[in-house]
């Protein structure tokens, strides 16, 4: 510390703003946990007494545990969609010399800058036009769209560092395009596909906007939070509940950026 | 066994492949020689059939092959990098290819062991490819591809990654194994060296075409063309005209050289045709004393010398031709270097058999 605070006045000013920047983006989350053990139901200082028991209720709520499953299903199969449609979309862009490339690969990474809020009332729109009937469905599909960049994104670094000779000698080993996908692309690119499960599954687990426009009557996890925030005697229940999904998708970010850095790929590809 | 007819490969307007004819028997192991960009890559791929050829046919024991895609052709190929499978270890490498087969896993076991002692790695099946050297990979490479038992092996610069020693120890392996098995080998490679001594023909490929297919010593010794000439071996060019043709031979009058005697049957019939004069450097004599005799001498002066080890090329500049000839001498003596001190007057002797001549292009 004391050689930090020995060097330079631009260094310490830096330190400062790092310090500040650093309290104002995780204080208001580490009072989460903190908040979710207090015996009384205000978020106040000094803490009335720690306690579990905000944990415990959580395990009575019927409606939580339909909440929680909708957003567990919900998670799986979008994972699974998007990284399913993101592979050929991510082996394509990486291998092929497509004319208007970036178009494309620009027009689907599109739902990285449009404001999800504008675009879940855009899918509203469209959704009743057809009069399809709103339901995890119709969630499923907005959310997809909402993960394809990410997902692939995470795989595109996967591609572009895989050698194509090794497709051709699969071929040449007597292996058609169906087995050799099996046997050499997919465990080649098995860590990709595991981190854009992970990363879809998280990003659909948390996600609001689609859930809160799409979903009709079957709430996920974020819409039940929200409905339970006008009561505030279970405010510190759902305290408990954020800290636990906090810890949850944290793991599962870390997990996913562990097995395949969220690289720049994308970066790379806008200089290209 | 291989059949290649009038076979062409356009990528847009670049013509890769121009019209190429082979005919490579079965059996034989035959090189495609060539610099990078003439096309001898993109031959062998259309064989292999990961490229489609735009023009022609290609006939693999008797069949056409335009709709066989390159799973089903009776041909496997070293590429040039190996592409070992880097998820698997040896054994499933090797094995990759025998599942379609549909051969029992304790028999696939066997095979498996068969080829790793073929290639003189056993016990190394639990190796995953990253703990290979590369002559290892290549070895690997070779056993993937032979357990299938193909009719055709194609080598794509099989051995252009590895160092001089090894290279030549995997060149004397390749000949051993192919003659042992009797399978057709068509290798690619831009090392005039390595398609020489392998092969039992070589097809010389420049700008997308075949220019000349013929075995090792007929490159060698009767080049068709200057290109072929100078890119098998060295080769000192001069600049000659015709004279007088008579039944013993004809007369051509070389930059340099003086009057030569060739052949009647090797110029052109035109009465003072141009043509060009080419001898190897091994079959020039440097003489330190002017030798007797007045024919196929030439006086020089010795500009230097370069050492290879068991021979020793001289520069020589002689009257009339603007480049040094280049002779070659066997070192068959140690340290004679005091012999050929710079600038000392030479003289270089020839027989007229050993003269060979090209059209002046």
């Amino acid at each position: 510390m004391s050689k930090l605070f020995s060097s330079n006045a631009a260094n310490r000013s830096l330190f400062v703003y790092a310090a500040i920047f650093s309290v104002f983006l995780y204080l208001p989350v580490l009072l989460i946990p903190l908040f979710s053990l207090n015996s009384g139901i205000y978020v106040k200082f000094p803490l009335d007494g720690l306690t579990f028991d905000w944990y415990l209720e959580l395990a009575q709520r019927a409606p939580l545990r339909t909440a929680l499953y909708n957003s567990l299903q919900l998670g799986a199969v979008v994972a699974l969609i998007s990284t399913a449609l993101a592979v050929p979309a991510a082996k394509a862009i990486s291998r092929y010399r497509l004319p208007g490339i970036r178009l494309i690969v620009g027009f689907m990474m599109l739902p990285f800058v449009v404001p999800a809020l504008i675009f879940g009332v855009a899918l509203l729109a469209l959704v009743n036009r057809f009069d399809v009937t709103l339901s995890l469905v119709t969630v499923a599909a907005g959310q997809i769209v909402i993960c394809l960049p990410y997902a692939i994104s995470t795989l595109l670094p996967r591609f572009d560092t895989y050698d194509r000779s090794i497709e051709e000698a699969s071929a040449d080993l007597g292996e058609n395009a169906l087995w050799t996908f099996w046997r050499i692309t997919v465990p080649t690119i098995g860590p990709g596909i595991l981190a854009s499960l992970l990363m879809s599954f998280t990003i659909s687990f948390d996600e609001f906007y689609m859930a809160f426009f799409l979903s009709g009557t079957d709430a996920t996890l974020p819409i039940y939070i929200w409905t339970q925030l006008r009561f505030p005697q279970d405010f510190p229940s759902l305290l408990a509940l954020a800290t636990l999904i906090l810890i949850f998708s944290f793991g599962m970010v870390l997990a996913s950026l562990k097995i395949s850095g969220l690289s720049q790929s994308i970066k790379n590809r806008g200089t290209k | 066994m291989i059949e290649v007819r009038n076979v062409s490969k356009r990528y847009g307007r670049v013509e890769a492949v121009t019209e190429v004819s082979l005919d490579i028997k079965a059996g034989e192991f035959f090189a495609l020689l060539g610099a990078s960009g003439s096309g001898k890559t993109t031959l062998l791929r259309m064989i292999a059939g990961f490229e489609p050829v735009t023009a022609g046919q290609i006939v693999i024991d008797g069949q056409r092959m335009e709709e066989v895609p390159p799973h089903l052709r009776p041909i496997n190929m070293v590429f040039q990098n190996y592409a070992i499978f880097p998820h698997l270890n040896v054994q499933d490498n090797i094995a990759y290819g025998l599942r379609r087969l549909g051969i029992a896993k304790p028999k696939q076991a066997e095979m498996v062991n068969e080829m790793l002692e073929m290639i003189a790695l056993p016990g190394y099946g639990s190796r995953r490819a990253h703990e290979l050297s590369g002559g290892q990979r290549q070895r690997v490479a070779l056993a993937r591809a032979l357990i299938l038992k193909p009719k055709v092996l194609l080598l794509d610069e099989p051995l252009g990654a590895l160092d001089k020693q090894l290279r030549e120890q995997m060149q004397l392996e390749l000949r051993l194994l192919q003659q042992k098995l009797g399978i057709t080998f068509v290798l690619v490679t831009h090392d005039q060296e390595e398609a020489l001594s392998l092969s039992d023909r070589v097809a010389v490929m420049s700008q997308g075409r075949v220019v000349q297919v013929d075995t090792p010593s007929a490159l060698y010794d009767n080049p068709g063309s200057r290109l072929v000439a100078s890119f098998v071996g060295n080769m000192n060019f001069f600049a000659g005209r015709v004279g007088k043709t008579g039944p013993k031979g004809a007369d051509v009058t070389a930059e340099g050289l003086g009057l030569v005697q060739v052949r009647a049957d090797a110029v052109p019939d035109a009465p003072f045709a141009k043509v060009l004069v080419a001898l190897r450097p091994e079959k020039l004599h440097l003489c330190l004393e002017k030798p007797a005799g007045d024919s196929n001498v030439v006086a020089g002066k010795l500009l230097t010398t370069a050492y290879m080890g068991e021979r020793r090329l001289c520069f020589v500049q002689i009257e009339g031709r603007a480049e040094p000839v280049t002779v070659s001498i066997q070192n068959q003596r140690r340290a004679v270097s005091e012999d050929l001190a710079q600038g000392r007057a030479v003289w270089m002797t020839w027989s007229n058999d050993a003269i060979i001549v090209l059209d002046h292009q």
